[in-house]
């Protein structure tokens, strides 16, 4: 398949680069895994293979073979030649045919996912696109017009849709190492006022504002530590960030609290100029939810299976 | 002294070393790493400035209290690594355009630009890590003479080869990205190419002196 057009940030993504953190080298991999994970189970894919990810503005594909596709994540408005495409449905697309991503009308990432995956190799045994550094994926870019990409397979799949995640602006997190740095007061204000998404966040990191910026018991200058996506750092000026799939391996900013695993993608999904809001809950809770993801997404892939 | 390891997210785990920095500590990481590593539990392991950080497969509540309680037995008696590694000369601009906090970072110290500069070059350092982005070294060895905040606000954009100072740390940034240290200058070294078996240019262990090509006003 080929790119036509492209304003929008699209990068091929799977789920994350493991392994490689000692020498500097992040995740990577894709801002919303359980909307990947879905559509690859949809798709009766490996729940690793590599999506287009798609943010923000236009992207225009053309089919040069008949291929099956889905997508999930934020919902954009997108059309097959003339034909509106629903999200988190089975698409069969003939040679020829156009894909039109105009916009996302809820949310921020979606995922294009084609029955069979693409034909990319994999550096440092991922296949995700570190934009910084300028490797993986597609040349470690951001897909541009001309781009061909090669499906794996040509088919075509009955034609089923799958429930999505409800979207939400309520994100529930667990205390992490340095939450008893922070002054009473501000641990309540963490949870009770909204933190609105500044323009300036991006896969790296999103950057947060609040009425009340945090406050620390008394400076915290840390060493450099391990960091993972979700975790939320909190800089001396206290309005926090929280780091996402392309976050550093390291970092020194203290961290109040960690966005649960079940949570970090309808994280993901805020808009720019839009607020979310911290519940905290147990550890134990967490794990409970995560569980519970996994859960929706072994039902989309029996579904899938039988049809 | 006494160490715990803390639950950071369902998947992490840290542990810090209590302070100053110290080579010793580091090597106690280095040691723990490789036995840590082993664990079938384990994605990686990720060491920083004297702590540890270990990244695990998703597991139960029951596992996971097993597995900190395995992680904890660890500490009774730490073992030591030592690593013989190799020397790097990187030459760097300091000041002006390359260094934009050098001129306001002296002023602060109450020294001049070249006596930070002085400081800066004088010392061999050590790689304690690799972290924060592909290839970047983090050094030890800093004297205490240049020890310094990081800003209250990081950056949007630091520019590639930039050398800076993070407290008691310093180090050279392989790529552009945010980042919230003090600037002093800029290297053209190559840190890291994702096409090489080995792709970063230094590991931890490894020593480093810095060089100055120019000191700029």
């Amino acid at each position: 398949m080929k790119i036509i057009t492209a304003s929008a940030l699209a990068s091929i993504q799977d789920s994350g680069r493991l392994g490689y953190r000692s020498m500097g080298v992040g995740r990577n991999g894709v801002m919303d895994s359980w909307a990947l994970q879905a559509g690859n189970a949809l798709m009766k894919n490996e729940a690793n293979e590599p999506a287009i990810e798609i943010a923000l503005g236009e992207l225009t594909i053309q089919f040069e073979e008949s291929v099956c596709f889905c997508l999930t994540g934020a919902l954009y408005e997108a059309y097959l030649d003339d034909q509106r495409v629903p999200c988190y449905w089975r698409i069969n697309a003939k040679a020829g045919q156009t894909l039109k991503l105009l916009r996302p009308l809820q949310g921020m990432y979606t995922y294009l996912c084609v029955h069979g995956g693409f034909e990319i190799e994999p550096v440092l045994q991922s296949i995700s696109t570190n934009l910084k550094a300028g490797f993986g994926g597609f040349e470690g870019r951001y897909l541009k017009a001309d781009d061909t990409l090669t499906v794996k397979t040509e088919s075509s799949l009955p034609v089923i849709g799958v429930a999505r995640l409800a979207p939400t602006d309520v994100i529930r997190v667990i205390k992490s190492s340095e939450y008893d740095c922070f002054t009473e007061s501000s641990q309540q204000a963490f949870e009770t006022q909204p933190w609105k998404l500044q323009s300036n966040s991006n896969r790296m990191g999103y950057r947060l504002e609040g009425t009340t910026a945090l406050e620390f018991s008394e400076p915290v200058q840390m060493s450099s530590h391990g960091v993972d996506i979700g975790m939320i750092q909190v800089p001396p000026q206290g309005q926090p960030i929280v780091l996402m799939a392309d976050g550093q391996t390291t970092g020194g900013y203290p961290k109040i609290a960690t966005v649960i695993n079940a949570d970090i993608g309808l994280m993901a999904q805020i808009r720019f100029g839009k607020a979310c809001q911290f519940v905290v809950v147990s550890l134990e809770q967490a794990i409970h939810k995560q569980q519970k993801r996994q859960h929706y997404i072994d039902q989309i892939k029996e579904y899938a299976n039988e049809n | 002294m006494e160490l715990q390891w803390q639950i950071c997210s369902e998947t992490n785990l840290a542990l810090f070393f209590p302070k100053p920095i110290t080579l010793e500590k580091q090597q106690k990481c280095w040691a723990l790493s490789d036995s840590i590593q082993k664990m079938p539990e384990v994605i990686e392991v990720v060491i920083g400035m004297n702590t540890l950080s270990v990244f695990i497969l998703p597991l139960t509540w029951a596992k996971l209290n097993i597995f900190k309680d395995k992680l904890s037995a660890l500490l009774n008696d730490i073992p030591s690594k030592t690593i013989q590694g190799k020397h790097v000369e990187i030459p760097v601009h300091y000041g002006g355009k390359y260094g934009p906090d050098l001129a306001a970072m002296a002023n602060d110290l109450n020294l001049s630009v070249e006596a930070v500069v002085e400081l800066h070059t004088k010392a061999t350092y050590t790689v304690y890590f690799i972290g924060f982005q592909p290839g970047f070294p983090y050094l030890g060895g800093l004297s205490e003479s240049l020890y310094f905040p990081r800003h209250a606000i990081p950056r949007t954009q630091v520019p590639a080869g930039s050398v800076g100072i993070g407290g008691e740390q310093t180090g050279i940034y392989p790529f552009a990205s945010p980042g919230g240290w003090q600037l002093l200058g800029q290297a053209n070294t190559a840190l890291f190419d994702s096409t090489k078996t080995s792709p970063t240019l230094l590991n931890a262990g490894d020593t480093l002196t810095f060089t100055a090509i120019d000191i700029h006003q």
